[in-house]
C-alpha cells in the first residue's frame, strides 16, 4: 500500500531517522570552525538546510513543517541579516564600519580566536540556511495551494 | 564618517520591515519614508563636504586599500547620490497610497529598500567586485519587483528581463575575471595604476567590449534594449518610475562612465562607438514610441530615446558635452519619474492605460493634468523648463565638435518627441470627457504631493541652471574629464 | 595554445550555455542554460588563480607552505555561487507561475506582449 503523500519507503525512513541529526551536527561543525578550516557560513548553512529538506523529502511535508514552520524560517532569516548588520555596526566602537573590535584575538588555529569572524559566520549560516529552507517550503506548499 | 550609512540605512530598514511588517500595520510606510528622508538629507550634506575637500575616502574595516575595500566620494558620486535619493524619497511618498491596491505592502517596501541599498552601493564603492555584488543585489530586487502584481503579462515580462539581465551580469563577471587575471588587483584606483604602466593591448579592448555589452544591457542601449518595453509597463507605477528614472542610469550610465573614463581609459574608438550607439538609440526609441497606444509603453520607448541623448553626449567628449549629458541625466530622472507617477495616478482613478479609451481628464483630475503638462513640456524641450537647456547644451556641443549630421538627427528626434507627447496630452487630458469617467475623484494627497514637488523641481532646474546648478555639475564633470588622474587623487589622500 | 587549453574549454562551455539560452524553446531548458553559463564563468575565475605547483591555500599548524594557489578568486566565486543560487530560485518560481497562468512551457506560445 503506497501512500504518495506520506513520504518514501520504509528503508529510506529508517536511514533518515538515523542520519538527519548527524547531518545537522556536521553543518554546525563546519560553521563553527569556519576560521580554521575550509567552510564557513555559506557552506555550513546550506548543509543545515539540507538536513531539514532531507526530512521533508523522506517523511512528507507535514512532519518537516511541524519541526520548523515557514513563518519561523522567515523570521530566522531576517534575524540573521539583522545580526550581521549589528555586528558590522558595532565595529564603529573601534572606529571603522566592520572593524574587528575584539581586543584580544587569541592564538591562531584555536577555536576562540579571530575576533568577529565566528560571529559573522553564525549570522550568515542562519540567513542562508533559513532562506534555503523557506524557498523550498514555499515551492512545495505552492503546488498544493489554490489557483489565483 | 557617513559614507557607509548610504548602505546601512536601507539594508537595516529592509530587514526590519521584513521582520515586523506583518504584525505592525503601518511600520512599512513609516520606516521606508524615514529612511529615504534621512538618505536625502545626508546626500545633500555630502555636496557641502565635497566642495570643501575634493575627494573623501572611507576604509571599510580599517584595512588600507588596495588590500581592503574602500568607499570613495567625489563630485560625480555626490551628484548621482542626490539624484537617486531625491527621486526615491518622492516615490516612497507616492507609494503610501498607491500600493494599497496590492496585497503584501510590506514585502514591496522590503524589496524597494533592498534595491535602493544596491544602487547606493554601486555609486559609493571603490572596489570592482563590490560593484558587482551591489549590482546583483539591485538587479535581483528589481526582477522580483517587476513581477509584483503576478498577472500573466507581468510574469512574462519579468521572466524575459531576468534571463537577459542574468546573461549580462555573467558577461560583466567574465570581464572582471579577465581584468583580475591581467592586473591581479581589484581596487579601482589600483587597476588604473597598473594599466597605465602596462602596454595596452588586445586584452584591454576585449575587456572593454565585454563591459560595454554587460553594462549596455543594463542601460538599455539599442542592440540590448528588448527587455525594457515589456518590463517597465508591467511593473507597478512607483517601480516603473524608479526603474526608468534612476535604475538604468545608475547601473548603466554611471558604471560605464566610471569604468571607461577613469579606469580603462578612453580612446577615440570608444568615443565613436558611444556616439553611434547613442544616435541609433535616439532614433529607434522615438520612432517606435509614436505608434504606441499604451501610456506606459510609450514612456518606456521614450526612456530608450532619452538615454540615447545621454550616451551621445558622453561620446562627444568635450567638457560642454559632458556637462549637457549629466544635466540631461538629472532632468530625465525628474521628469520621467513624474510622467510615470502621472500614469500611475491615471490608472488608480480610471483602471485603464489605453489612450483610445481615455479623454478629457483635465476637468476631473486637475492636479494630475497640470503636473503632466509640465513634465511633457520639459521632456520635449520647451523653454524655460529644464529639458530645453539640457538639450540645447548637447546640440551646441555636438555642433562645436564637428558632428553636424548627428546634431541634425538630435534636433529631428526632439521634434518627434514633441509630437508624441502632444499626442499623449491631447488624447488623455484635453477634449471632451468620456462618458465612463464622469464621476472619478482626484487622487489621494500623498500621490498629489509627490507629483507637485517633482513638477516644481522640473521648473526650478531650468531657471536655476546658471546660478546654482553650474558649480554642482562642474565638480562632477571635472571628475570625468580628469580621467586617469582619479588614481592619483586617491593615492594622494591615502598617504 | 597549449598553455591556454583550460581557458578555451571554459569559454566553449560558456558558448554552449549561451546557445541553450538563445535557441531552446522550453523554459526549463533556458534555465538550465543559464546555470551552465554561471558554472562556466565561476570555473574560469578559479582557473585564473592557479599557480603551478601550488597547493590548497589553507594554513595548517606547524607546517610551512611555500607555494599556494591564489585564495582571492576562491572567496569571490563563493559569493558568485550564492548569487547564482538566488537568481535560479527566483526564475524557477516565476516559471512555475507562468505555467499556472499560460498552461504551457513553450516560449513561442508565451507572447502576449508584443514588440
Amino acid at each position: 500500500m503506497r501512500n504518495p503523500e506520506k513520504g518514501m519507503t520504509l528503508i529510506v525512513k529508517t536511514i533518515t531517522r538515523l542520519t538527519v541529526g548527524l547531518i545537522l551536527l556536521y553543518g554546525i561543525y563546519i560553521v563553527l570552525h569556519g576560521h580554521v578550516s575550509p567552510g564557513g557560513g555559506f557552506a555550513g548553512g546550506v548543509i543545515m538546510a539540507l538536513s531539514f529538506i532531507h526530512l521533508m523529502l523522506a517523511f512528507g511535508k507535514e512532519v518537516a513543517l511541524k519541526k520548523l514552520s515557514q513563518a519561523a524560517a522567515s523570521i530566522l532569516e531576517s534575524l540573521g541579516a539583522l545580526m550581521f548588520l549589528a555586528i558590522a555596526l558595532l565595529g564603529f566602537l573601534g572606529g571603522y564600519f566592520f572593524f574587528n573590535f575584539f581586543l584580544n584575538k587569541g592564538k591562531p588555529f584555536e577555536l576562540f580566536s579571530a575576533g568577529i569572524i565566528p560571529l559573522c559566520n553564525v549570522a550568515i549560516c542562519l540567513k542562508v540556511g533559513a532562506g534555503l529552507f523557506a524557498i523550498f517550503a514555499v515551492l512545495v506548499l505552492f503546488k498544493g495551494s489554490d489557483e489565483k | 564618517m557617513m559614507l557607509p550609512f548610504f548602505v546601512i540605512i536601507p539594508l537595516g530598514a529592509a530587514f526590519l520591515i521584513s521582520l515586523f511588517g506583518k504584525k505592525i500595520k503601518s511600520l512599512g510606510d513609516i520606516l521606508a519614508n524615514l529612511g529615504t528622508l534621512s538618505l536625502l538629507i545626508i546626500s545633500l550634506y555630502s555636496i557641502k563636504l565635497v566642495s570643501v575637500n575634493k575627494i573623501l575616502i572611507y576604509k571599510v574595516g580599517g584595512w588600507i586599500p588596495p588590500i581592503g575595500i574602500c568607499m570613495v566620494m567625489d563630485g560625480l558620486t555626490s551628484f548621482m547620490l542626490v539624484t537617486v535619493n531625491l527621486v526615491s524619497f518622492l516615490i516612497t511618498i507616492f507609494s503610501i497610497s498607491y500600493m494599497e491596491r496590492y496585497t503584501d505592502k510590506y514585502r514591496f517596501y522590503t524589496l524597494f529598500m533592498l534595491m535602493l541599498a544596491g544602487m547606493n552601493g554601486v555609486i559609493v564603492t571603490g572596489d570592482m567586485f563590490n560593484l558587482f555584488v551591489f549590482l546583483e543585489i539591485a538587479s535581483i530586487a528589481s526582477y522580483a519587483l517587476v513581477a509584483f502584481g503576478t498577472e500573466a503579462e507581468e510574469l512574462e515580462a519579468s521572466f524575459k528581463y531576468a534571463i537577459m539581465g542574468s546573461v549580462a551580469s555573467s558577461f560583466i563577471l567574465l570581464g572582471i575575471a579577465l581584468l583580475y587575471g591581467y592586473t591581479s588587483t581589484l581596487n579601482l584606483a589600483d587597476i588604473a595604476l597598473v594599466l597605465s604602466n602596462k602596454p595596452q593591448g588586445l586584452m584591454v579592448s576585449f575587456i572593454g567590449v565585454l563591459f560595454l555589452g554587460g553594462f549596455g544591457l543594463k542601460a538599455a542601449l539599442v542592440p540590448f534594449h528588448a527587455w525594457l518595453p515589456d518590463a517597465h509597463p508591467s511593473a507597478p507605477a512607483p517601480i516603473s518610475a524608479m526603474l526608468s528614472g534612476v535604475f538604468i542610469k545608475t547601473l548603466g550610465v554611471y558604471a560605464i562612465c566610471r569604468i571607461f573614463f577613469n579606469i580603462l581609459g578612453v580612446s577615440s574608438k570608444i568615443f565613436f562607438i558611444l556616439v553611434i550607439l547613442g544616435v541609433i538609440s535616439q532614433v529607434i526609441g522615438a520612432l517606435l514610441a509614436i505608434a504606441q497606444n499604451d501610456i506606459k509603453r510609450m514612456f518606456a520607448y521614450s526612456s530608450i530615446s532619452q538615454m540615447g541623448y545621454i550616451i551621445f553626449a558622453l561620446g562627444i567628449g568635450t567638457p560642454l558635452a559632458i556637462l549637457g549629458g549629466l544635466f540631461h541625466l538629472f532632468n530625465h530622472a525628474v521628469f520621467k519619474s513624474l510622467l510615470f507617477l502621472n500614469s500611475g495616478a491615471i490608472e488608480y482613478s480610471t483602471d485603464t492605460r489605453d489612450l483610445k479609451r481615455l479623454g478629457g481628464l483635465n476637468s476631473r483630475l486637475p492636479i494630475t493634468g497640470f503636473t503632466s503638462l509640465f513634465g511633457s513640456m520639459s521632456i520635449s524641450g520647451i523653454p524655460p523648463l529644464g529639458g530645453f537647456f539640457s538639450k540645447l547644451i548637447i546640440i551646441i556641443a555636438a555642433v562645436q565638435a564637428g558632428y553636424f549630421v548627428s546634431a541634425t538627427v538630435a534636433v529631428l528626434v526632439s521634434i518627434i518627441t514633441l509630437a508624441y507627447y502632444l499626442k499623449f496630452q491631447n488624447f488623455a487630458f484635453f477634449g471632451k470627457i468620456n462618458k465612463a469617467w464622469q464621476d472619478i475623484k482626484e487622487v489621494p494627497w500623498s500621490m498629489g504631493l509627490s507629483m507637485v514637488i517633482l513638477a516644481i523641481i522640473c521648473v526650478v532646474s531650468g531657471l536655476l541652471i546658471l546660478p546654482v546648478f553650474k558649480s554642482f555639475l562642474l565638480s562632477a564633470v571635472n571628475v570625468l574629464l580628469s580621467g586617469n588622474a582619479y588614481k592619483d587623487l586617491i593615492f594622494g589622500v591615502l598617504k | 595554445m597549449s598553455g591556454y587549453s583550460e581557458y578555451v574549454l571554459c569559454l566553449l562551455l560558456f558558448c554552449i550555455g549561451l546557445y541553450c539560452v538563445l535557441r531552446k524553446r522550453n523554459i526549463i531548458k533556458i534555465i538550465i542554460g543559464l546555470g551552465i553559463i554561471e558554472y562556466a564563468v565561476n570555473l574560469f575565475f578559479i582557473l585564473v588563480g592557479y599557480r603551478i605547483g601550488g597547493r590548497a591555500p589553507i594554513l595548517v599548524k606547524e607546517q610551512t607552505i611555500t607555494t599556494m594557489v591564489d585564495p582571492l578568486p576562491q572567496a569571490l566565486v563563493l559569493t558568485s555561487i550564492v548569487i547564482g543560487l538566488a537568481i535560479t530560485a527566483l526564475i524557477v518560481t516565476i516559471a512555475i507561475r507562468i505555467y499556472e497562468k499560460y498552461g504551457t512551457f513553450d516560449i513561442t506560445k508565451i507572447r502576449r506582449l508584443r514588440g
